[in-house]
């Protein structure tokens, strides 16, 4: 296959995974903005007022890009699991793989459409926290790198999850067990200087950490983590997660017998 | 020379749990030949399509398709093959315009060019009304045919059906036959797995019969026909017979006062039995094979008896 071929099937595969998405919209990006309206209500309005300020910024402000990032981290990885989970199921994942379509190009694929979503929700949550908060950016070019290295490396994990996942139940218990928590312990609602050592230690294992501080440096111009650590955890585990799904997908794992 | 369609040498397949689907088998299919694998249930028909398309990873052996490798150059020969599985396998959910343009991207055609031959297929298996439906809306005929048009997207010059005519009426089954033979006539190779023998005496020149994972016939229809040592025929008479028959080494019976069965043996001609009807003053108003030809062959080669409950 000719690299300008590769280059329609790929297209092809991205436009059908967004076509999947925005068919579902009211499934897949509205409740990223009413869950963020929530948070910003509840935790930034409410009771952030007692909070008081988090490394110089009111706390509504300081949670602002955390919140941003969680949306792009759940909905990339939730975008990969269940569609390549249900191409499974469905079995029409054959039609790629009968196809000369090369392993890379259908793992970019399902990548790139991951990419999509999580950005749209981040765009999307973005507006929502508008209503709440006037952001201000600190760094554009930071915001949208570390932006889209999330949502790929979340797009990538998210696949792994589908090509191994044997029935629905499998695509959801990772986004609980692990997922959720390593979010919510990302230092969205906190900045790790506010915990005891041994907990700081122990945060700074958690990959998604890098990414909410990531993004807050763009975003606020404040971060807990130098923005060279962040880019080069987010840019080797996105590297290592990407081969890994390709290894699966050539090896037939959960697609071949 | 002229590449065969289809080139397999000692191929071998093991699945996980020990099962030997493919035992070192040779096939060789020509270019534009209409083949027909059969094969009882669980014999490999399945196992060796999937290995040819790449659902199945094969254990060992080497497959050739229009002369390029599966392994080596798996674009180029994944390029002349178009599929129709066994099952359905849509997305329940996108319009089928949109599956059979999707087929067209992945196979790397043109967003345009995909289009117009999403358009075609979908005129030519009479489905262009339902182009907005979703499979869920469609009958299962509908969607046998939408599986073929799907395969046909690409414009492949193998195609591979596995049991296209599976659960279809007799009036979808005549049209799908139908284009079956128009898409050979147009130099395509066709591969058809079925469990309709009369389908694959019909339409096909040339037969390979698998059983528990070994190609155990591989020949034309015809060669294979003629090794048929004896047929059974049944005869409707026009009037009531009362009498025995005398029809010298015939072997028959009589199923009720206007019904004969009669076995012609190998040498034995109806021409010859006709005109011992015919002495007796006995009319033959029509005529039939008690069973397909290929049937009663098919039973005898795989080892099954048609009397099995």
């Amino acid at each position: 296959m000719s690299p300008l071929h590769q280059l329609i099937a790929l297209r092809t595969l991205v436009e059908k995974e967004v076509r999947r998405f925005t068919r579902i919209w009211a499934q897949t990006i509205l409740p990223a903005a009413v869950t963020v309206a929530l948070y910003f209500l509840i935790l930034g309005k409410f009771i952030g007022s007692r909070i008081g300020d988090v490394d110089g910024y009111a706390y509504i402000d300081f949670i602002a890009p955390g919140l941003i990032m969680m949306g792009i981290i759940t909905n990339s990885y939730a975008n990969t699991v269940s569609s390549f989970y249900s191409s499974k199921f469905q079995r029409h994942i054959e039609e790629m793989l009968v196809s000369p379509m090369p392993n890379y190009i259908i793992v970019l694929g399902f990548v790139l459409g991951g990419v999509v979503r999580g950005l749209v929700v981040g765009v999307v949550v973005t507006l929502t926290a508008m209503f709440f908060t006037q952001l201000q950016v600190h760094s554009l070019a930071v915001v949208i790198v570390t932006a889209l290295l999330t949502a790929a490396l979340f797009s990538a994990a998210g696949l792994i999850n589908g090509i191994y996942a044997k029935s629905f139940d499998d695509t959801s218990i990772v986004p609980t067990f692990v997922l959720a928590p390593l979010t919510y312990l990302g230092g969205i609602f906190f900045s790790i200087d506010m915990l005891p050592e041994f907990w700081q230690m122990v945060s700074k294992a958690n990959p998604i950490l890098y990414m909410v501080n990531g993004f807050r440096l763009g975003v606020l111009g404040v971060s807990d983590i130098s923005l060279v650590t962040a880019f080069t955890v987010m840019s080797g585990l996105l590297i290592g997660l990407f081969l890994l799904a390709l290894y699966l997908l050539r090896k037939g794992v959960g697609v071949r017998s | 020379m002229i590449e065969p369609a289809l080139s397999i040498k000692s191929l071998s397949k093991t699945y996980r749990n020990g099962v030997v689907a493919l035992n070192d088998v040779d096939l060789e299919v020509k270019t534009g030949d209409f083949f027909a694998l059969l094969g009882p249930n669980g014999a490999g028909k399945s196992t060796l399509i999937g290995v040819i398309t790449s659902l199945v990873n094969k254990s060992a052996g080497k497959v050739q398709v229009m002369g390029y490798d599966i392994d080596t150059h798996f674009s180029q020969a994944k390029n002349k093959i178009g599929v129709v599985p066994q099952e359905y396998n849509f997305n329940k959910f996108e319009p089928i315009i949109e599956i059979l343009t999707n087929q067209g991207g992945y196979f790397g055609m043109s967003r345009q060019a995909a289009r117009a031959s999403a358009e075609e297929c979908l005129h030519k298996l009479n489905l262009w009304k339902k182009r907005k439906d979703t499979p869920q809306e469609l009958s299962g005929g509908m969607n046998r045919r939408l599986l073929i048009a799907r395969a046909l997207v690409h414009d492949p010059e193998l195609l591979i059906l596995d049991e296209p005519t599976a659960g279809v009426d007799i009036e979808i089954r005549r049209s799908i036959w139908q284009l079956m033979r128009k898409i050979n006539e147009d130099k395509k190779t066709i591969i058809l797995t079925t469990h309709y023998l009369e389908e694959a005496e019909s339409l096909c020149r040339n037969i390979g019969i698998i059983d528990s994972g070994k190609i155990i016939v591989n020949t034309s229809m015809r060669l294979l026909l003629e090794k048929l040592k004896e047929e059974s025929f049944i005869l409707y008479l026009q009037g009531p017979v009362t009498q025995p028959l005398e029809l010298e080494d015939f072997s028959y019976r009589m199923l009720d006062d206007r019904t004969l069965e009669v076995v012609l043996s190998h040498g034995k001609t109806l021409h010859r039995l006709f005109d011992l009807l015919n002495r007796q003053a006995v009319t033959v108003s029509s005529i039939r094979n008690k069973a397909n030809r290929l049937e009663e062959l098919f039973l005898a080669l795989t080892g099954q008896s048609s009397d099995t409950p």
